[in-house]
């Protein structure tokens, strides 16, 4: 099951990169085809143990639903992003605060908080150091250019809580 | 100038001001970032000729670099850490 | 008309870069210059690969534009996550600006 998603994705990679069916023309490269589809197997076959652990659900379309919703979302506050680090960047005086605070998340597979620190890292003035689990709760730790408050719930609340409820439904 | 001479300069500045990071230091982590942007910028070097010329070579080129520039990254960050690579 | 609209996202694309790799100069530590560079440099990078995509239109060179787009969103924050652990792991110290360094507090 792992190998059929594993095949089907670097086949769709295959298809899109070298392209061996031209759409206008309507005709189909034989040759192309056949050897990404050895290429794809071959790869199915090789890399089984690096895989995703949770390959049940990169085939439920639901998910992918809710990725075109989170896909708008975020690229709006990465441009809210840029547009503050730019800010600072180019202000004469360079009104910075930097610092590392501690934040907490209740998301637990690691595709999700791969994704999550991720966002983090590309939105408003945060980008994520270290991932750590204690006491039943996933810890980040963020380096923050404006620090607004020390306090764990509160970062949280600021800086991941915007994230957290899509990719929760992306990624759990 | 044509419009994508003046993209080139602009893209230039930005490679020349990674260079100066690169060769300034003045930490090794500073180089480290420095390479790291540098492959960035030039994948988007490498969109603006294949959008010039009208060739997908170098689109191709910039493909293989994002990929190849991650790991290299990758592979400076661990050892800087002092760990091997697959822990 | 795609060409002028590829041409403006190529501009703004441009801009974000410039001013990214301004903050890589000038602002005064490891972490602060990741977050000038990564986030304004990978989002400036989309903008020119995007505007490719419009420009050409969706050819061999179109798609090929948006496989990177996608490959760079991916690998630009976990490379940028790698570096800034291991620059804390190696003793790298902060600036004097800094506020609060909770990860070093708990490391210890």
């Amino acid at each position: 099951m792992r190998r059929a998603v594993i095949f089907v994705l670097s086949l769709i990679t295959w298809l899109l990169l070298a392209l061996p069916i031209d759409i206008v023309a309507w005709e189909i490269h034989w040759a192309n085809l056949i050897a990404g589809i050895f290429a794809s197997l071959i790869v199915a076959l090789l890399f089984d143990e690096v895989f995703i652990k949770e390959h049940a659900r990169a085939v439920n379309p639901l998910r992918y639903l809710w990725f075109l919703i989170y896909v708008p979302v975020f690229a709006y506050y990465c441009i809210l992003a840029n547009i503050d680090v730019v800010y600072r960047a180019i202000h004469p005086d360079m009104p910075i605060k930097p610092g590392i605070v501690k934040i907490k998340t209740d998301l637990t597979t690691n595709s999700a908080l791969t994704a999550l620190a991720n966002s983090i890292t590309l939105t408003p003035g945060t980008l994520t150091v270290d991932v750590d689990f204690e006491n039943e709760e996933n810890i980040l730790y963020v380096h923050w250019i404006n620090v607004k408050t020390t306090d764990v719930d509160e970062a949280s609340e600021i800086i991941a809580g915007r994230f957290e409820g899509l990719i929760r439904r992306i990624f759990e | 100038m044509t419009t994508f001479g003046f993209f080139y300069l602009v893209l230039l500045a930005c490679v020349f001001m990674c260079l100066y990071r690169i060769g300034r230091g003045p930490t090794v982590p500073d180089r480290i970032v420095a390479i790291d942007i540098l492959g960035v910028v030039i994948v988007g070097f490498c969109a603006l000729l294949s959008m010039d010329t009208g060739q997908d070579v170098y689109m191709i080129v910039g493909i293989s670099w994002a990929l190849i520039g991650f790991i290299g990254s990758l592979a400076l960050a661990k050892h800087l850490e002092g760990k091997s690579f697959d822990e | 008309m795609s060409e002028i609209i590829g041409l403006t996202l190529v501009s703004i694309g441009l801009l974000f870069d410039f001013f990214g790799c301004f903050g890589l100069i000038r602002f005064p530590d490891v972490f602060n210059r990741l977050q000038a560079a990564t986030k304004c440099v990978t989002l400036g990078t989309c903008f020119i690969l995007v505007g490719t995509f419009v420009y050409l239109g969706p050819g061999a060179i179109g798609i090929k534009a948006l496989i990177a787009l996608a490959f760079i969103v991916v690998t630009t924050p976990t490379a940028a996550h790698a570096i800034s652990r291991a620059s804390h792991a190696a003793g790298v110290e902060l600036d004097e600006s800094t506020v609060v360094d909770k990860y070093a507090e708990e490391k210890d």
